[in-house]
């Protein structure tokens, strides 16, 4: 099998394709680099030499090992009680990879898992690549360097050995921080050989033997987060959580209508209130409402400073401010339905995506149907409001954060403030769920900034619910408008996809608002057509769990189910039959839709889930797949629904293929998650506008589903030989359309419209 | 000045604090414990949830005032620093229940105080007490589980939390 250069995901925003290829890239020559130019020094530490340039070794002072501790790489350190310092490398929101990343390491270097810390690397490109929390790429991105990482430091402990014993290598064998020569019955510990080891030649990272898959102890197992005893005793951790010594407390209020600016606000009465020390307004600096993470992004707005943040919060409520709405959104829900109806009634006015085969042929031969889909937009509502604490000291800045993109937050204060990137230090901490919300830096920007305009004092800027409900950038909303064909044998014979979504200029779609012209299915039939028209808007849209997919899936599916009830088929037959012959629909590209693979997950769940078995009245199952972060993913969701459009979704049976699995329990994890995740989403939750305002200000306006409601989840992974891919999000797309598709049949009402509380359905 | 009992201390709260300031926020902001956390400051996500006097309250609902001589418990204070984790704890690490972590400490009390209520909950019973709290992961299917698997601890350990 041939393996084509890295792909992005098509899927991801421009932003975070070329930060999928660049960390890629930057992993392959950190993989060649880091590992090649180790010195040893005085007193058993090490560093990495000159090659990796002065950002490296500041970094690397910052993690600067007490003696105790021996650096064999960027991510490995030993100390001589034979324990493991593992670095984590990426940001961690939930998405478990503080923990499975450094199992990555640990299962080549044949570490003793019980012996292992992890611990939340320094934010360095030059140690550490690209570090991200985006697009399901932590694992397929970093699984060779990690691999290459741990055994790296595994071949210099086994030659520490050979050279002490005057054995050959070949002859030694490693397990659980443990080197052992069977022959002369002798072993020694990791922490007995770590200092003469740090001494060594450092092994070519590309020829490092690496374990075959047979032989892995650690890895496809269940192990629990590294921070669970913290969370489970509460432990300071979260960017909320952190504090600095004469911090005060600020919240930061934006406008109601997105976009407009500050004219004037009662800041005298505001500094006169108890617990308040300061108040001011903060102009606008860069685009607050395009999704920019490197970029500054400040919206206009007041910064209250106080003693605590309820005292910040008390006062935010006596806030008078009048605005100038000049550059602000007028936008209105209401009117964009309106507008897209417009659009899908007139499909040959769109913009052709692109298009093959004789769609219009294949319409007049068979039996068409059409249909419109719409979902709304909606927030990401990490739990953890956005937060940043920020400390400006007149030529530097330290700041202490749970972003997503920590070094592009890094990229986006030095421009904001006018330093160079080297006076802006980032502290990483674990993030109250992410979602997407937090790859923009927009509360970083706040942060700096009301720091740096308060005099240089250390600030936490802490946003309510109701800021963050209504500043995000959401997840858009959108129509899809369908029309497709069954020939006379039932087959589907021609599709076409009118895509309408929105834009801020009037000629692309807004981050996270696009389609990939080869949209399933038109990268598997012959005759297709995609379309696509623009309705102009200014609310702010971004990645959320699973972009473009987390409706896009809902639609196609569903309608794809529309059109197997059309030609009389049972859909597992019919979404068969659409994959066709297994192949890559990119020719040798390991990161597109295999319809081979799709069709075994699609197989497998239906077996799983009892496919086609009789069913109670008012109950079915429904069916869906959907390709997304190189993940394929199919479901079936077991629904009930009564008289009056209650709905119970009792089980969704996951079942997927993502390559093999590094941490069991946090892969099922994610899956499950993701599932409750749709079904609150797909259910109940939408953000709407007027006159450019959003409506929904709290959790009792966005009713986010609770254990009383949530479905039973069963996970399964096929066993597959492809390389890993994330499992942060691919979950998430198949879930909607499985249990639209389940109240059909149950019902024989299609529901077309995301939240189906739109439609009248309720959990 | 007010005077709290928190984790079974006695502590004292400057006079430049509003008495009226949520629970929250002065064991977040005065007090320094900030495993109790804000999520809407309205009552609806139960993660700011505490005991008082062993029932699981909202803490952003409750004035700092009206706390005063009652025995109040974070997350901080379920077993003491070093010590053994209560079974509820445990079975959190052992089911691998938090994926961002954020809700959990507000989960594990209200689980906490459910089972010393309800030693042997039944999946409803659960439902009933634990559907106040939000988990925007979905973590709630291992939820069910460690609470299940904590009264099964606590049962063989003769009641002892």
């Amino acid at each position: 099998m041939s393996t084509k250069p890295f792909e992005p995901n098509p899927y991801l925003p421009e932003y975070l394709q070329k930060l999928e290829v660049e960390r890629a890239e930057a992993a392959l020559a950190l993989s060649r680099r880091a590992f090649i130019k180790v010195t040893g020094l005085a007193g058993g530490g090490l560093v990495l030499a000159m090659s990796m340039g002065p950002g490296a070794r500041t970094a690397l002072a910052q993690t600067k090992s007490p003696a105790a501790e021996t650096t064999l790489n960027p991510y490995v350190q030993i100390r001589p009680d034979n324990t493991i310092v593992l670095y984590a490398k990426n940001p961690e929101v939930g998405q478990g990879v503080k923990t499975s990343l450094p199992m990555i390491v640990a299962e080549e270097l044949d570490a003793d898992w019980s012996k292992v810390e992890v611990r939340q690397a320094v934010i360095d490109a030059k140690l550490y690549g690209p570090q991200v929390a985006g697009g399901s790429t932590s694992t397929p991105t970093n699984w060779d360097p990690l691999r290459k990482a741990g055994a790296t430091a595994r071949a210099m402990l086994v030659a520490a050995a050979a050279k002490t014993w005057n054995v050959p290598a070949a002859e030694l064998a490693t397990e659980n921080n443990v080197v052992r020569h069977a022959k002369s019955n002798r072993s020694a510990t990791y922490g007995e050989l770590a200092e003469v080891a740090a001494t060594l030649p450092v092994p070519d990272a590309a020829t490092v033997q690496l374990k075959p898959r047979s032989s892995y102890r650690l890895l496809g197992k269940r192990i629990t987060g590294v921070d669970n005893p913290k969370i489970v005793t509460g432990q300071p951790l979260f960017g909320i959580d952190y504090r600095v010594p004469g911090m005060v407390f600020a919240t930061f209020t934006k406008a109601p209508a997105i976009g407009a600016r500050v004219k004037s606000a009662n800041l005298d009465e505001i500094k006169k209130l108890r617990g308040v020390k300061d108040a001011f307004i903060v102009g606008q600096q860069g685009d607050h409402v395009g999704f920019s993470p490197g970029a500054p992004a400040l919206g206009s707005g007041v910064a209250i400073l106080a003693s605590s943040t309820w005292s910040a919060m008390q006062a935010k409520k006596q806030l008078k401010v009048t605005w100038d709405e000049t550059d602000a959104s007028s936008d209105s829900w209401t009117d964009f339905r309106a507008q897209a109806k417009t659009f899908a009634a007139k499909p040959a006015a769109a913009q052709v995506l692109g298009q093959a085969g004789d769609v219009d042929g294949a319409f007049a031969a068979g039996k068409t149907l059409e249909a419109m889909y719409t979902y709304h937009y909606v927030s990401h509502a990490d739990l953890e409001p956005q937060n940043t604490t920020a400390w400006f000291r007149g030529d530097s800045i330290e700041i202490w954060t749970p972003s997503q993109t920590p070094q592009a937050a890094v990229d986006a204060v030095a421009s904001l403030l006018g330093l160079p990137k080297d006076k802006v230090t980032l502290h990483q901490l674990r993030g109250g769920g992410g979602f997407g919300r937090r790859l923009a830096n927009d509360a970083v920007c706040e942060a700096a900034a009301i720091s740096k305009q308060a005099g240089g004092i250390p600030v936490k800027v802490q946003w309510m619910r109701e800021d963050d409900m209504t500043f995000d950038y959401y997840r858009p909303g959108g129509f899809h408008s369908f029309k497709a064909s069954v020939d006379k044998a039932g087959k589907l014979s021609a599709w076409q996809g009118h895509f309408i979504t929105v834009s801020r200029d009037g000629k692309a779609p807004m981050t996270a608002a696009n389609i990939a012209p080869t949209e399933f299915p038109a990268n598997v039939i012959g005759n297709q057509r995609m379309l696509q028209s623009l309705i102009s808007s200014r609310i702010p849209t971004g990645p959320w769990r699973a972009p473009g997919s987390n409706a896009i899936a809902f639609a196609v599916q569903s309608f794809l189910h529309e059109c197997a009830v059309a030609a009389k088929r049972d859909h597992l037959e019919f979404l068969l039959e659409v994959m066709g012959e297994p192949r890559f629909t990119v020719a040798d590209n390991l990161r597109a839709l295999h319809t081979g693979r799709a069709a075994n997950v699609i197989k497998t769940v239906a077996e799983r889930s009892g496919w086609g078995r009789d069913m109670p009245k008012g109950s079915a199952l429904g069916l869906a797949f959907h390709f997304s972060h190189a993940g394929h993913f199919a479901e079936v969701a077991e629904v009930s629904v009564d008289a009056n459009k209650k709905v119970r979704v009792h089980k969704v049976w996951v079942v997927a293929d993502i390559g093999p699995i590094v941490n069991l329990s946090g892969a099922e994890n994610q899956c499950q998650g993701s599932v409750v995740d749709a079904v609150s989403t797909a259910m109940g939750l939408r953000i709407t506008f007027e006159k450019g305002r959003v409506e929904q200000t709290n959790f009792d306006k966005y009713p986010l589903v609770r254990i009383d409601k949530a479905p039973e989840v069963d996970v399964h992974f096929v066993e597959s030989s492809y390389p890993p891919t994330g499992c942060g999000e691919p979950a998430f797309p198949p879930a909607a359309p499985a249990i639209a598709n389940a109240i059909f049949t149950a019902t024989g009402q299609r529901v077309r419209t995301l939240p189906f509380s739109a439609e009248g359905y309720t959990l | 000045m007010l005077s709290l009992n928190v984790n079974g201390q006695t502590l004292e709260v400057g006079d430049d604090v509003d008495p009226k300031t949520p629970l929250l926020w002065v064991l977040r902001d005065s007090l320094g414990l900030v495993g109790t956390k804000y999520g809407c400051g309205v009552g609806q996500c139960s993660a700011c949830t505490v005991h008082l006097n062993g029932v699981a309250i909202q803490s952003c609902q409750v004035p700092a005032e009206s706390a005063v001589g009652q025995r109040i418990t974070t997350i901080e204070g379920l077993s003491a620093p070093g010590a053994t984790l209560t079974a509820v704890q445990q079975a959190w690490i052992e089911e691998d229940v938090p994926q961002c972590g954020y809700c959990q400490a507000g989960q594990i009390m209200r689980a906490t105080a459910l089972l010393a209520r309800v030693p042997k909950p039944t999946d409803e019973q659960i439902d009933n007490d634990m559907a106040a709290n939000i988990c925007r992961c979905g973590t709630y299917t291992r939820i069910r589980k460690a609470i299940h698997s904590a009264a099964a601890k606590i049962a063989k350990t003769g009641g002892a939390s």
